[in-house]
């Protein structure tokens, strides 16, 4: 790695992020769950012979360190609660459990607190699960930023399921389950004080429920991922990088909302890379794809969910699109921090 | 949306194409300026569609990369001081100068801060009486009216921390010095839409009365690029050289006066250092005498010591249209988005990021 000092690039989710990992945690913690990259480690149970076997456990951790606390649309309590059950939900588990760590700054708001927690047994309502365990810490003014909440989930993959970044095959489907961008410029917005039109709203949401019935609808199911940080463009190269695959998408499948559209225009960032709560994108074997976008309309954060895209075997590694002028471009992983243009 | 959807059609589009490989296949070089309308012809595929005959060459007009190794070394010295916040666009922060970036000299302590405009810097003063606040401003005529009207702001409500940094600069006088070099053969210029907004179509007139060069001064949606693509090649064939509008929901032929007006009253041309091209005689923008109180450069004692070009890079180059980014021995090899060697590769309409973002290493 280059240069002495951790960069806010370090965090944005796209290359530089991926070379901490391969640099910094990889040669330390290695072992085989951790080298899946996954949003979620998925573990053998230490059980005895015929006590549910088949069954694996799920785990995931996310520190959630937002700024605004409160923005269209959610807050730093709902994110908290949804990114950890995604990251479950996304390795095919049923999440069952989280932890919750707080890290307060002196002088934050009782009355902010109240409602960033309440926030939270909402979401964990929704989701169905129960928040067992927690922790706090208060730190002195200046030493965090009001509020940081990290989550830690497990849950449990079921018998036969096997999902995962790696399992692309050439000739499978991409599904992608609706409008991208949302959560990024509702936060981006409310941060900086900018209005597009009609507010935008985050999509936080938890997914789980979508992910268990298009497990039911298509038992097959090859990957799924939260397009979070780093958005669409960064989660299909990931995929593409882990299977050694193509993926051909096509943009005028892909839905953005007016609001966000030009908020992207005026800022001069690309939809594809903003930070997406509440969507995901799956992987399916052909014969399973129309089922499983079936299921995923059924459920209420899928509505707007469109087969996007296919696989193909070349160029390995690399995500393509066809532009809608008929053009075709290369879409790499984000790289560096989003930032807005000067002119 | 509407002014966006109409103009990625692509019914209309593929009738442009038609249009464009109905024209006389002529070898011609056309030189889009402006790095917004490069990263439209690659995010957008354009450069396939075109017949080979067509040749794109990206030219000067990133703000971000023409910035003079000198000028981002004062930046970082200057975010160094005590008792400083630099302020810029967000762009400017990884492009390397001659030793560190500001990206760099932020991790390691200096107070900069990205803004969104110049209105960010002036709260970012008010809120901070005690330390002195110095905008880093970089960009063309479509940036330097907003930087102006920051200063006047300033004035008037009697902000006495607020400087500004101006390595501010205008588009028509690099675009002569690019077809006096001879370097380069260039056929018809696309021309620069935002700065266009601006200053009108009256600055390009030399080049098609006094060069023959025809001029396209073109929008950044897909339609628009290829209708001013067809438009350049028309009076190619007509044989014509005129300044046209294809932009015209935008741009007026005299420009946007309400804007101009503060910028000149504020700054003045003066000659100035681009990257690539050396000294370009009134390209740049100082501030007046009138408001030198907020002149960084005046008010400020800084030496960022002598500097440093980084070998082997060819940004100079790639700046003129002299080389291709892939022809570059540093293009994705030493030099990435990740790791720039060169300012190309660090703005995101950079050429050579803008190249390496939607066409890859290869």
């Amino acid at each position: 790695m280059r240069g002495d000092r951790i960069l806010l690039a370090h965090g944005s989710g796209g290359k530089l992020s991926s070379e901490l990992i391969q640099e910094i945690f990889f040669p330390a913690f290695g072992n085989p769950a951790l080298a899946r990259m996954d949003d979620s480690a998925v573990l053998p149970l230490p059980l005895g012979k015929g006590q549910g076997e088949g069954s694996r456990l799920a785990m995931s951790t996310d520190s959630h360190v937002v700024k605004p606390l409160f923005f269209g649309g959610g807050d730093i309590g709902r994110l908290a609660v949804c990114g950890t059950v995604n990251d479950l939900a996304m390795v095919g588990a049923t999440p069952l459990y989280l932890a919750a760590g707080f890290i307060l700054e002196e002088g934050l708001l009782l009355a902010d607190l109240r409602r960033v927690v309440a926030s939270m047994k909402e979401a964990a309502a929704e989701a169905g699960v129960s928040v067992v365990t927690g922790d706090t810490k208060v730190v002195e003014q200046g030493g965090a930023d009001w509020l940081y909440v990290t989550t830690t989930g497990v849950g449990m993959v079921s018998d036969g399921v096997n999902v995962s970044g790696s399992n692309a095959r050439a000739g499978d489907v991409v599904l992608l389950s609706g409008s991208i961008g949302d959560h990024g410029i509702a936060v981006l917005s409310r941060r900086e004080g900018l209005e597009f039109g009609s507010p935008v709203t985050s999509d936080v949401a938890p997914l789980n429920h979508m992910v268990a019935a298009m497990l039911e609808a298509a038992p097959h199911l090859r990957a799924l991922r939260d397009p979070t940080r780093g958005g669409l463009a960064t989660t299909l190269n990931e995929f593409a990088a882990q299977s050694g695959v193509s993926i051909q998408i096509e943009e005028a499948q892909i839905l953005v909302r007016p609001a966000v559209q030009a908020a992207c225009e005026m800022l001069g960032y690309d939809p594809l890379y903003v930070a997406n709560e509440g969507k995901l994108v799956a992987i399916a074997p052909e014969e399973e794809a129309e089922a499983a976008l079936s299921a995923m309309r059924r459920t209420r954060y899928g509505e707007d969910a469109r087969i996007i895209g296919r696989v193909l075997p070349s160029p390995t590694g690399r995500v393509l699109m066809k532009t809608r002028i008929g053009g075709t471009r290369i879409v790499q992983m984000l790289m560096g921090e989003m930032l807005p243009r000067i002119c | 949306m509407k002014y966006v959807d109409e103009f990625r059609d692509s019914e209309t589009a593929a009738r442009l194409v038609e249009r464009i490989r109905r024209h006389p296949p002529i070898p011609v070089n056309l030189m889009e300026v402006c790095g917004t309308h490069t990263v439209a012809i690659f995010r957008h595929g354009i450069r396939q569609l075109l017949p080979e005959n067509v040749n794109l060459i990206s030219g000067p007009g990133c703000p971000v990369c023409v910035t003079a190794n000198r000028d981002i070394d004062w930046a970082i010295a200057a975010a160094k001081q005590p008792d400083t916040i630099l302020t810029t666009f967000g762009d400017m922060l990884k492009v390397p100068g001659s030793h560190s970036s500001l990206q760099q000299a932020r991790a390691e302590g200096g107070e900069v801060r990205v803004v969104y405009s110049t209105l960010d810097a002036l709260q970012i003063a008010r809120a901070n009486p005690q330390k002195r606040v110095v905008f880093f401003g970089i960009g063309f005529e479509t940036t330097a009216p907003t930087i102006a009207c920051s200063i006047l702001e300033a004035e008037e409500t009697g902000l006495e921390n607020y400087f500004v940094f101006s390595v501010n600069k205008v588009m028509p006088p690099p675009m002569k010095a690019l077809v006096d070099s001879g370097e380069v053969r260039i056929d018809g210029f696309l021309c620069p839409g935002h700065v266009s907004a601006i200053i009108g179509s009256e600055p390009y007139q030399f080049l098609a009365r006094d060069y023959g060069i025809p001029c396209v001064i073109a929008g950044f949606e897909p339609v628009d690029v290829l209708q001013s693509i067809d438009m350049l090649l028309a009076q190619r064939v007509e044989g014509r050289a005129e300044v046209e509008i294809q932009y015209k929901r935008v741009v007026r032929p005299e420009g946007n006066p309400a804007a101009m007006a503060p910028l000149y009253r504020v700054f003045q041309p003066a000659d100035a250092e681009w990257r690539g091209l050396g000294m370009i005689p009134g390209s740049g923008l100082e501030v007046r005498e009138e408001y030198a109180r907020f002149d960084a450069r005046r008010v400020t004692q800084i030496d960022p010591g002598p500097t440093r070009e980084h070998r082997g890079c060819r940004c100079g180059d790639v700046l003129r249209g002299v080389m291709k980014p892939p022809e570059c021995p540093l293009y994705g090899r030493a030099c990435t988005p990740e790791t720039p060697v060169g300012p190309c590769m660090v703005s995101s309409e950079g050429t050579c990021s803008t190249w390496f973002q939607f066409a890859g290493a290869e």
